[in-house]
């Protein structure tokens, strides 16, 4: 296992170093300038702020000056969006928000989802399974936008629930955003555990499980849940990722200081630093869940061996 | 003018920030005429609320808060309010002494100025002097600085400023000088007839050296790394958050008219979000955009301002070398008059934009006796169907065809294309045998088409860089960079010429010129054909009061507002 582990790890450096390689490389061929207002500078000013964030040098000793950088931590600095910030800082700073709703979102939606599911399943064709199945379908097609300003109206502005936008109230500011980022896991969640447990209770095992005369409980959660999770692990990894890396959509609605928006205007302004900055976040983040998904496929199913078998 | 094209993109640039700072200020029609004399006359409560308190939102972030390298309206804003200049916009929109003690000493010449400074400090407490001027300035022109508006502003106005951006010389001989700690004297290359209202402008204010030099590049990365000298000091800022609050500033010189206690800013980037936020009461103004404004028509608390933004079609009498029916003046002079821009602004954009029969803007400038230049020149090329249709058969008539077609080039904005095919409409209808293709392209590709000459008709807007007619009247001399469209007028080139030379030490003649000057682009050769002046509709509690809209510099200013009736 812990060889199996190592090499991974090894496997998980190399590809990051891909990740920032290419993004590097397309950042470069990005149309426009990072130098905000380019056009007002004269040729001389503009030099003097390229060199400042080491603009002026030949592309490959870029690429080595920011590899380098990574090496030791470095991201560098934000050259227009926020002028002079540690990357660093921009992205702690606005990690903690995006990661909370994000989590309470996952787990908020798999829990429910993986119930709904359930009981979808050993109800099935009755109409708590229609319920179910509505309930999913309407949250996968519905935009997390127009489920977020329905809750933002109604919960928010309407009944006075909860706040209606902002970062200002604790735990209270993060339940409506935490609820529209829950609806698409749920929608997901709801699905897979369906259509597994469905073909799972239908399998030679449970039959004898039966036969045996296991309890219907017991059938539910100790035969047939744990094998049906398996696939759901594999798609909630990296969604989980996307969730807990923010979302655009979301944060702006609830205008929620998270990192989400960041993603998409970096490369809008061609904020170079803040475009690594966020894409190795987001791989390193991505490539450790894989990791872990790959462990708990161990743990709940046994007949997957990761390290090949031999142990 | 050999810079337009950057005046160009600036002004666009302008023309979007106004749109992006729309969550927070007021109105000025309306409010804050009264309100200070009242305040100051009678007891300090008077009818004022004892919680004043102003709740707002921004649509950006604080990019920096360098006032070197501030480029944006979020920052600007923020500047107005926290930091203050030799000069301020006053609630007329009139440059009014501030930092400086009274009007300045001017030289018979008009080149140069000496400001004496009132007694005034910093927020710590030490006094604001010539030298905080003289750093400022030396800092925002020395091409090491990087500063985007250093070079911009000062070039071609104070001594040695082109020099020194390009490399040539040093910020130490910019032509400003600390006379002694209260006297400072500038030296201009030409006269400047607006350098008052210039003085306003954020990127003339000074800056602390002593703070600067101790804070290294720390300095003005948050709330604590910066200094100020303005009615309200900047608080809770860390840099790159969304949220920020003003106080009012003790050390302010004239902090007794400051009635704002607290200003809280947050930043909503989502419209129906902002205006969920201002009707759950806990904000207080909210900028309306696209169907927004259209919802709240009718709201009592709906507050329109206009801005110094004017729209128009630039007919091009040369297409890709060729010339084309646009060359023929009743042709040009048709379109002008051949559509209805009250229909126009009242149900196409209906966000409190004014049928526009002008360039330069109406609320913008003032001359000696605070007259609206607007007042000066009046309407010029007003929507006249049997004018146009009558300029339009002689038109024909003289090119010897019986149809026309063009093309509108236009944004790909929803706004935009509403407008370009309400504007087709319009023209097919009112003027026989016209065929108009619309052609809707994004911003980049508008200016690459402007800039190669490939199109008929263009619809663009300006917005100003300056506080003077000028950065309007002057878009369209022969060979300008914005004149994309083979326009050329000898009588036109030398009004313009003479207004920006020898009538300088004329404020009244060179306002003559200048009104003449739009007359013939206007009327005479309908050079251009004016479409409508931007407005802007917010929502706004009716307890605040006081907010001042400005045109130029930074967009609002809470040094006069106030909380009235909220308890």
């Amino acid at each position: 296992m812990a060889k199996y582990i190592g090499k991974r790890l090894i496997y998980m450096v190399i590809t990051l170093a891909l990740i920032a390689t290419f993004t590097f490389f397309l950042m470069k061929i990005l149309p426009g300038s990072p130098v905000a207002s380019a056009d007002k500078l004269s040729p001389e000013q503009r030099a003097v702020v390229e060199a400042r964030y080491g603009l002026n040098e030949p592309l490959p000793v870029q690429y080595f000056n920011y590899m380098f950088g990574l090496v030791q931590g470095d991201l560098g600095i934000s050259i227009n969006q926020f002028k002079g910030a540690e990357v660093t800082d921009v992205i702690l700073s606005r990690m903690g928000p995006s990661a909370q709703i994000g989590f309470q979102g996952m787990v908020l939606g798999t829990v429910l989802g993986i119930l709904l599911g359930m009981i979808a399943a050993l109800r099935q064709n009755t109409w708590v399974d229609y319920t179910s199945t509505f309930v999913a379908i309407v949250g996968i097609s519905i935009p997390s936008f127009v489920f977020a300003s329905l809750l933002q109206y109604w919960f928010g502005l309407k009944w006075e629930l909860f706040p209606v936008a902002l970062w200002k109230d604790g735990f209270m500011s993060s339940v409506l955003p935490s609820i529209a980022l829950a609806m698409f896991p749920l929608a997901t969640a709801a699905r897979f555990i369906r259509t597994e447990m469905i073909e799972v209770l239908g399998s030679d095992y449970i039959t004898l499980a039966k036969a045996k005369g296991a309890s219907g409980s017991e059938i539910a959660f100790k035969h047939a849940f744990r094998n049906a999770l398996i696939p759901l692990v594999t798609v909630l990894g990296p969604m989980a990722v996307s969730i807990l890396t923010g979302s655009l959509v979301v944060e702006q609605i609830f205008a929620i200081p998270g990192i989400g928006e960041q993603f998409v205007k970096s490369i809008m302004v061609n904020d170079f630093s803040i475009i690594m900055g966020t894409t190795i976040f987001f791989s390193v983040f991505l490539i450790v869940i894989i990791l872990l998904v790959d462990i708990l496929y161990g743990v709940i199913d046994p007949r997957i061996r990761l390290s090949g078998g031999k142990s | 003018m050999k810079n337009s094209k950057i005046f160009w993109l600036l002004s666009l640039v302008l023309v979007l920030s106004a749109f992006l700072a729309a969550c927070g200020g007021g109105d000025d029609t309306d409010t804050g005429t009264e309100a200070p004399e009242e305040t100051e006359g009678t007891e300090e409560t008077g009818d004022l609320d004892s919680e004043q308190v102003l709740n707002l939102m921004e649509t950006a972030e604080i990019p920096t808060m360098d006032i070197s390298l501030a480029e944006d309206a979020v920052a600007f804003n923020i500047f107005n309010n926290v930091n203050e200049g030799l000069f301020r916009l006053d609630q007329e929109n009139i440059a009014e002494p501030a930092i400086a003690e009274g009007e300045p000493e001017v030289s018979e010449d008009g080149l140069t100025y000496t400001f004496t400074l009132r007694d005034s400090n910093w927020s710590d407490g030490t006094p604001v002097t010539a030298n905080d001027f003289v750093y400022s300035w030396q800092r925002s022109i020395d091409p090491a600085t990087g500063s985007p508006y250093g070079a911009y502003m000062m070039a071609g106005s104070i001594v040695n400023a082109t020099e020194i951006a390009a490399g040539d010389m040093e910020p130490t001989e910019l032509g400003v000088t600390a006379v002694d700690e209260k006297t400072l004297e500038v030296q201009l290359e030409r006269p400047v007839p607006y350098f008052m209202s210039l003085m306003a402008f954020p990127t003339f204010y000074p800056q602390n050296e002593a703070f600067v030099t101790e804070k290294g590049d720390a300095y003005a990365s948050n709330s604590e790394n910066l200094i100020f000298n303005g009615p309200f000091t900047l608080n809770d800022w860390d840099g790159t958050g969304l949220t920020w609050s003003m106080q009012k500033n003790p050390e302010y010189w004239d902090a007794e008219t400051v009635q704002l206690e607290t200003i809280n800013v947050d930043v909503v980037k989502e419209p129906a979000t902002a205006v969920n936020l201002y009707n759950s009461g806990e904000k207080d103004r909210a900028g309306l955009s696209g169907e927004f404004a259209m919802q709240y028509a009718n709201d009592e608390n709906l507050v329109t301002e206009l801005e110094p933004t004017v729209f128009y079609f630039k007919l091009n009498q040369e297409r890709n070398g060729e010339e084309n029916a646009l060359s023929n003046v009743n042709i040009r002079q048709a379109i002008a008059k051949g559509f209805n821009k009250q229909d126009l602004v009242d149900v196409v954009l209906a966000n409190g934009s004014l049928p526009a029969n002008y360039l330069v803007p109406t609320e913008f400038t003032f001359d000696e006796n605070n007259t609206d230049f607007r007042d000066v020149n009046g309407d010029l090329v007003e929507f006249n169907a049997e004018e146009a249709a009558e300029h339009w058969a002689t038109g024909l008539e003289e090119l010897g065809v019986e149809e026309v077609t063009l093309e509108i080039l236009g944004g790909d904005t929803e706004t935009a294309k509403n407008m370009d095919a309400y504007l087709k409409e319009q023209l097919e209808t009112n003027l026989e045998g016209l065929t108009i293709n619309l052609k809707a392209v994004p911003f980049g590709v508008r200016l690459e088409l402007d800039e190669a000459q490939d199109y008929d008709i263009q619809t663009a807007g300006w917005g100003p860089d300056y506080q003077d007619p000028m950065t309007f009247i002057d878009l369209f001399v022969t060979g300008s960079a914005q004149n994309k469209m083979s326009y050329s007028n000898e009588e036109y080139d030398a009004l313009v010429e003479s207004a920006k030379g020898e009538l300088t030490s004329d404020p009244a003649a060179r306002w003559e010129a200048m009104a003449q000057a739009e007359k013939i682009l206007l009327e005479d050769d309908a050079a251009i054909a004016p479409i409508y002046q931007r407005g802007l509709m917010s929502l706004q509690q009716p307890y605040v009061n006081g907010i001042v809209t400005h045109p130029f510099g930074g967009d609002y200013s809470y040094k006069w507002a106030y909380i009235s009736g909220k308890e």
